[in-house]
């Protein structure tokens, strides 16, 4: 494995790391499902690639006009679909991903159509995919732990409680599925410039649902499971290369397998904090003597009994 | 023209149809939408192909495998997989999200099994046309609207009249009271699942026949997903309703306006419903319980 193509590696998957955390913010702490933010990516994506392409905009300006395409759109999206309750958001949210694909490839004198648009210049290298990713990373965290994340939680639990105490749901829940679709269209800006070719078929239905299904497999409500799971998706598959042709295979079993036998996913509703790891370790001895206690408790009460008997 | 294009898109919307129902059957009786089913078809549309070509079966009895094929998977996914996500109380989208996982499993096993290759059916019927008038009808469309007619009459005979269909209709009334009055509701699912994977096994056969079949023709699921929620999900009137209407819809599209903006219609026209009549057409209240 040569160097360059690690480092290809790394930033894709950087910048699946960026959707993902928006993902995660929008499933696993508001608990709204959506797959249209392929849809949000495409636009951001399209939108950079143009500006650096056919207007010469450099290329940060043009990413985070891209961002805001996206995060406009999923504005207005937001005030018309949020109302709508579980599957049907997500229907709403399909339509609308199928609806910009379909857009994408019919507009073809600006955007080339399925035929895809080439020659867009790169400037995603890996540092700048992984500092991004790292910028967004301690972003989300901070969000999740923030006044805002919390009342997201107070939604996810019980909407109508929420409500109760004062939290403007519908507000917040269009924070939430905004703040998505802009990591979705900054990571759009970031893939259209390091792949250098786009097509409006690369963010299709199955894109969108494999974001999802990352988030889910990782584990809701946790920053940490969807890290873990983006790298796991992203890059078991390239361990065992030879079986690529098997890569969706296993993506489907690893998802059903999660659903059916371990719902929180890898670490659902759990967070990585070095302090519980430290405390740990610190109390493993005093773990391990109470076990022996224990043990030896158990031990003389079956000699007992033996006794009796 | 106009009047044969109409018929056209009636034949395409009879084979979306028997999907569709498929889709608000299982979603009037558990509130989840199976993600799988397109697949399903595909798995019928396989058992055919493989029936016809290499155990030289004639086309009803090919028809018969697909049939029970795809009734066959549809059941093992109901007894393995849903139902255990139901038993442990998860939140219904838990169940759609392991039917987009099944379905993902059935695309790609078929993809690696036998090919990406697009598999034609022999020619089994004579590529003839019938002329009413002035509008001339293909064979296979003219048997795909018949097939698709006789399976949702009895479909909806069957949920109607039926001891079964009183069960069906009492479990999606509520499933809890259902069992308290001696109701097997395991049962009545795993009878409704084979009903629904048939009636997508014969949809899968009519699709391979009238184009062909591949390991991605599962795809066509999603636009009967949107004719069922355009119809109103749970509705099987509803759903057959919408099938017609987008079957007719994409053809008028395709034919005056152009084929690229096809899809683009049939989701605006989702977007559309979902917030102008969230129920659809002919659906019941959808505002959810808490």
């Amino acid at each position: 494995m040569s160097t360059a193509y690690l480092l290809n590696l790394l930033t894709i998957v950087c910048i699946h790391l960026i959707v993902v955390l928006g993902i995660s913010v929008l499933t696993g702490f508001t608990r709204l499902f959506s797959f249209g933010n392929a849809g949000f990516m495409s636009i951001g994506a399209y939108t950079s690639a143009l500006l650096t392409l056919r207007l010469g905009v450099p290329f940060w300006p043009a990413v985070l006009v891209g961002c805001l395409a996206a995060g406009i759109i999923a504005y207005f999206l937001g005030s018309i679909t949020l109302k709508l309750k579980g599957d049907y958001f997500l229907i709403a949210t399909l339509g609308f991903g199928e609806c910009v694909r379909v857009l994408f490839s019919y507009i073809e004198p600006i955007t080339g159509g399925a035929k895809g648009l080439a020659g867009i210049p790169k400037h995603t290298t890996f540092p700048v995919a992984f500092i991004s990713a790292l910028i967004v990373l301690v972003l989300t965290w901070t969000f999740i732990h923030s006044k805002y994340g919390r009342s997201l939680a107070a939604i996810r639990e019980q909407e109508i409680a929420a409500e109760a105490v004062g939290i403007k749901t519908s507000g917040y829940k269009k924070l939430s599925f905004v703040y998505s679709a802009v990591l979705a269209g900054f990571a759009g800006g970031l893939y259209a410039h390091s792949l250098q070719y786009l097509s409006p078929d690369i963010f299709n239905l199955t894109r969108s649902s494999e974001y999802t299904i990352t988030v889910v497999i990782g584990g809701l409500g946790s920053i940490t499971g969807s890290v873990l799971g983006a790298l796991l998706i992203n890059l078991l598959p390239e361990m065992f290369r030879s079986l690529s042709s098997y890569r969706m295979l296993f993506y489907g079993v690893a998802v059903v397998a999660v659903i059916v036998l371990k719902p929180n996913g890898l670490c659902g509703y759990k967070e990585f904090s070095a302090r519980k790891i430290f405390y740990w370790f610190k109390n493993l001895p005093g773990k391990l003597r109470k076990k022996r206690v224990e043990q030896k408790v158990k031990v003389s009460e079956n000699a007992e009994k033996g006794d009796m008997q | 023209m106009l009047l044969q294009q109409i018929i056209n898109g009636i034949s395409i919307g009879g084979i979306y149809a028997l999907l569709a129902s498929g889709y608000s059957l299982i979603y009037s009786l558990l509130n989840f939408s199976n993600w799988a089913h397109g697949e399903v078809a595909m798995v019928g549309a396989f058992c055919a192909f493989y029936g016809v070509t290499i155990a030289q079966l004639p086309l009803p009895a090919a028809a018969v495998a697909a049939v029970l094929g795809a009734g066959v998977i549809s059941v093992i996914n109901e007894r393995f997989f849903y139902r255990r996500i139901r038993e442990k109380n998860a939140p219904t989208t838990f169940m759609m999200i392991a039917a987009m996982g099944i379905s993902t499993i059935l695309q790609n096993a078929t993809k690696n099994m036998f090919g990406v290759s697009v598999k034609i059916f022999p020619s089994m019927l004579p590529v003839t046309s019938v002329a009413i008038g002035n509008i001339t009808i293909g064979i296979y469309d003219l048997i795909s609207l018949m097939v698709a007619a006789v399976a949702l009459v009895g479909l909806e005979l069957l949920v109607n009249k039926s001891k079964f269909g009183i069960g069906v209709r009492s479990v999606a009334c509520s499933s809890y009271t259902s069992s308290l009055l001696g109701i097997n509701v395991d049962r009545i699912l795993v009878g409704v699942f084979f009903l629904a994977g048939s009636l997508a096994g014969a949809a899968g056969l009519l699709l391979g026949l009238k184009y062909n079949v591949s390991s991605t023709m599962g795809s066509i699921g999603t636009k009967a997903f949107v004719a069922s929620v355009f119809g109103g999900l749970g509705s099987i009137k509803g759903a057959i309703l919408g099938a017609l209407i987008l079957g007719i819809l994409e053809t008028l599209v395709s034919g005056y306006i152009s084929s690229g903006l096809k899809d683009l219609v049939t989701f605006v026209l989702l977007i559309a419903i979902l917030i102008i009549k969230p129920s659809g057409l002919m659906g019941v209240n959808v505002s959810e319980k808490v």
